[in-house]
């Protein structure tokens, strides 16, 4: 008997329970806790948030977890939990210049207004395999524990002094750097620079009209600068990742400075309409990037700078970096600027950068094409005879030995 | 739809403050527990979900979107898809017209490829089977809904039954005109030149036309349509249908329909007429010589059979005493010329049916245009 009209049932539930053990591995082994995935692989749970488009961490850990680490399947877990949610409202824009950043970098300006915090990074770190990670042997003490004379130079992180040190400070010091003028806020760099006109003020750019919503509405190009962020919020790392790489190697005209990147919880708001009252329901993470990006002048404006922007969930500074370029590039047509790279080309970066749906497209063929492939063995068996009995032709004695054969 | 429109029993969102902020516990609240009289309970899905899975405001967006279909034949009509537990291109369009459209009475049969236990097919079944309860059948006869990848039934469709379809690619000329704006300007003028070009050329280089599946069709004598990738061969079952057929591409966000007896042609020229494939050979099962074959390759020496496509017509045939010996005696069937052929209205009825007509149907339901909405 063929498999191809009897058995899906059964090879679907027992593949099913195959994936289940694979997914456990080891029994032997510890299961792996969604408080630790949350501490300890944080940065992988950001990115499915912020792919996933739903800003729950617990429920993102559990994704990861059940995905095995595969990061696009546990956003596409994600995104499937997230439609099946009632939409009940639009929280108030969130202020990220009151956000209290645990990272803020410009690489434009060495000093800015409430100061430069390097934060936890790796950019400046040396990629070197630590052993000391291996096994638990991490070297850093628990909260509260006093810390052994001597026992940061022996193990633990070669000879960084004891971690939490810093960790324990870092609420307790200022951040060096002129003071902020408007009390707590943290006015955006590139928002100094508006102050000579020598950059698009955000009023230039924003528009009062009701936010576009991609997940309630279809994407249709061209699309409104507030709908190709939403995609681009949504849209895959590595592919955006890529893209921003293009356009500053020459496939595209973005030239572009880190005006600045911040990184810290800022608070939501949401307008009740029972109570006509805003009210704060929680604190996200999120990290912004703004670019400023050189413009030699062109749809109706003088040579300034231009903004690029981007926004994450979580720590995402790759990502949010390249969506900064990508939304730059993506307003060449708006600035009359030449469009030579994929970049630049709205349809074809808000139509591929989804991965749920790109990963979705190609892999559906796996699914049996039985019936289109029957349908091609027929054309092309039709058509293969079509050419041999033309080629065969009607020869002079009616037989066969074409003029190819002939020739031979 | 009748149906669904009594059952939609949605409480009264509880005040913000008691939902806290915590997303996790309003994802608690709202979705792993029941909510009001439609919810299904499913264990397969580690939880409780609303009927068919989507929240009623999404249905009633998609619902909408449908109706426009409905009302411009052929039209793709956007709409804001959402994800779907499975992946794009595993049927997501075709998934939330069912889940927008089915109610409690309604009987779902699912198909991929013509049969209803291809692992797809008993994949997408499953899941509306847990988040629906409704009941689920191979026969086409007693479905009210009939969801599909890459096939139309053998069996004639009735006016009480709708097709769902799983579409990767609406725009029928995609693979000529890559911009999506281009293309729906080309259709808002009528615009089909492109199109004639492709069969022009094929016929010019192939002395044929080498579409054989995704065949393009002009609806109602205005929108050039994809009929999703069915074989050429179940085009013409698609005209003058009495059944409502709606089609959903989830990942491009689009659906669109053909109502109840409207004209669908195939795309061709009067001397190149449309066709559909043909076979020299019977189903090795029943002995069908009028369905679609599936090749089955039995060996590596090359032995093949040939079976129906379409695993409900062949295993109804057997049940009406047909066999794969009577093939023997029945004629071979010729290309048929689309123009020529009315598969509700000309198709012989088959001389194997049992007599004492058939069964009393199913409660089903009626077409989207005959409801009351």
């Amino acid at each position: 008997m063929y498999v191809a009209v009897k058995g899906g049932q059964k090879a679907i539930s027992e593949a099913h329970k195959l994936l289940e053990v694979t997914r456990r591995g080891d029994t032997e082994l510890a299961e792996i806790s969604l408080a630790q995935l949350q501490n300890q692989l944080s940065l992988a749970v950001d990115r499915v948030q912020a792919e996933g488009s739903l800003y729950a961490p617990r429920m993102a850990a559990l994704a990861v977890k059940q995905a095995q680490g595969d990061l696009v399947e546990a956003i596409f877990l994600l995104r499937a939990a997230r439609a099946s949610l009632k939409r009940f409202g639009y929280s108030e824009p969130i202020k990220t210049t009151a956000m209290r950043p645990r990272r803020r970098i410009s690489g434009t300006f060495k000093d800015i207004p409430g100061g430069q915090i390097l934060g936890p990074t790796f950019d400046y770190t040396h990629r070197l395999l630590k052993p000391s990670l291996m096994d638990g042997e991490d070297g850093v003490r628990k909260v509260g524990q006093d810390r052994e004379p001597g026992q940061d130079s022996q193990k633990g992180l070669g000879g960084l002094g004891d971690p939490l040190e810093a960790w324990e400070d870092f609420g307790a010091q200022a951040p060096e750097g002129p003071k902020p003028s408007n009390g707590g806020e943290l006015t955006g760099v590139a928002s100094i620079l508006e102050l000579e006109g020598l950059i698009e003020t955000i009023e230039d750019l924003e528009s009062a009209q009701r936010p576009f919503d991609l997940t309630r509405e279809p994407l249709e190009v061209p699309l409104n600068r507030g709908g190709r962020l939403q995609a681009l919020a949504r849209a895959d790392e590595g592919f955006l990742l890529a893209l921003a790489y293009s356009s500053q190697r020459g496939f595209g005209s973005v030239h572009p400075f880190v005006a600045e990147l911040r990184l810290g919880p800022v608070e939501l708001e949401f307008r009740a309409p029972e109570l006509d009252l805003v009210i704060t329901v929680g604190e996200i993470e999120v990290t912004e990037c703004q670019t400023a990006n050189q413009f030699k002048g062109g749809g109706g404006k003088p040579p300034m700078f231009t903004r690029g922007y981007g926004l994450t969930f979580g720590h995402n500074e790759r990502k949010a970096l390249s969506m900064a370029i990508v939304d730059r590039a993506l307003r060449s047509r708006e600035l009359n600027e030449a469009i030579k790279g994929p970049a630049q080309n709205e349809e074809f970066v808000l139509y591929h950068s989804d991965n749920v749906e790109a990963s979705g497209f190609v892999s559906h063929i796996k699914l049996p094409h039985y019936v289109d492939f029957q349908a091609e063995l027929s054309m092309l068996r039709e058509m293969r005879k079509k050419l041999m009995a033309q080629k065969e032709g009607p020869g002079p004695d009616g037989e066969t030995s074409g003029p190819e054969s002939k020739k031979e | 739809m009748k149906t669904l429109s009594k059952k939609v029993t949605e409480k009264s969102p509880a005040p913000i403050q008691e939902r806290g902020g915590k997303i996790w516990e309003i994802l608690k609240a709202q979705n792993f527990s029941a909510r009001g009289a439609g919810a299904a309970k499913s264990q397969a899905l580690g939880g409780e979900y609303n009927f068919a899975y989507l929240d009623e405001d999404t249905k009633r967006e998609i619902r909408r979107a449908l109706l426009k279909a409905v009302a411009i034949p052929g039209y793709q009509v956007p709409f804001a898809g959402r994800e779907m537990p499975m992946p794009y291109g595993w049927g997501t369009g075709g998934i939330q017209i069912t889940a927008s459209i089915i109610g409690p009475k309604d009987t779902l049969k699912v198909i991929d490829q013509g049969s209803d236990d291809t692992t797809n097919a008993v994949s997408i079944r499953t899941f509306f089977e847990a988040l629906t309860g409704v009941e689920t059948t191979s026969e086409t006869a007693k479905a009210s809904i009939i969801q599909t990848r890459h096939r139309i039934p053998e069996t004639a469709l009735s006016g009480e039954q709708i097709m769902v379809y799983q579409v990767p690619l609406p725009e029928p000329m995609r693979h000529l005109e890559p911009s999506e704006p281009e293309t729906r300007s080309l259709h808002a003028l009528f615009e089909y030149g492109l199109m004639y070009l492709k069969l022009y050329e094929d016929i010019t280089k192939h002395k044929e036309i080498t579409i054989s599946y995704d065949y393009p069709v002009l609806v109602a004598d205005r929108y050039a349509m994809s009929p999703s990738p069915i074989p050429r061969f179940d085009n013409p079952k698609l005209n003058q249908s009495k059944a409502l057929h709606l089609f959903g591409a989830g990942r491009e966000r689009r659906v669109y329909a053909i109502p109840p007896h409207t004209k669908v042609k195939s795309f061709d020229f009067s001397d190149h007429p449309f066709r559909v494939q043909s076979w020299d050979k019977k189903c090795a099962i029943c002995g069908a010589g009028d369905s679609y074959l599936d090749e089955i390759v039995q060996d590596d020496q090359g032995n093949r059979m040939f079976v129906c496509s379409d695993s409900d017509h062949c295993q109804k045939r057997l049940k009406e005493g047909a066999s794969a010996l009577d093939f023997e005696a029945k004629s071979e069937i010729s290309p048929v010329r689309a123009s020529e052929r009315d598969f509700e209205k000309d198709r012989p009825s088959s001389p194997l049916k049992a007599p004492g007509g058939e069964k009393p149907g199913h409660p089903v339901k009626k077409p989207l245009s005959q409801s009351e909405n």
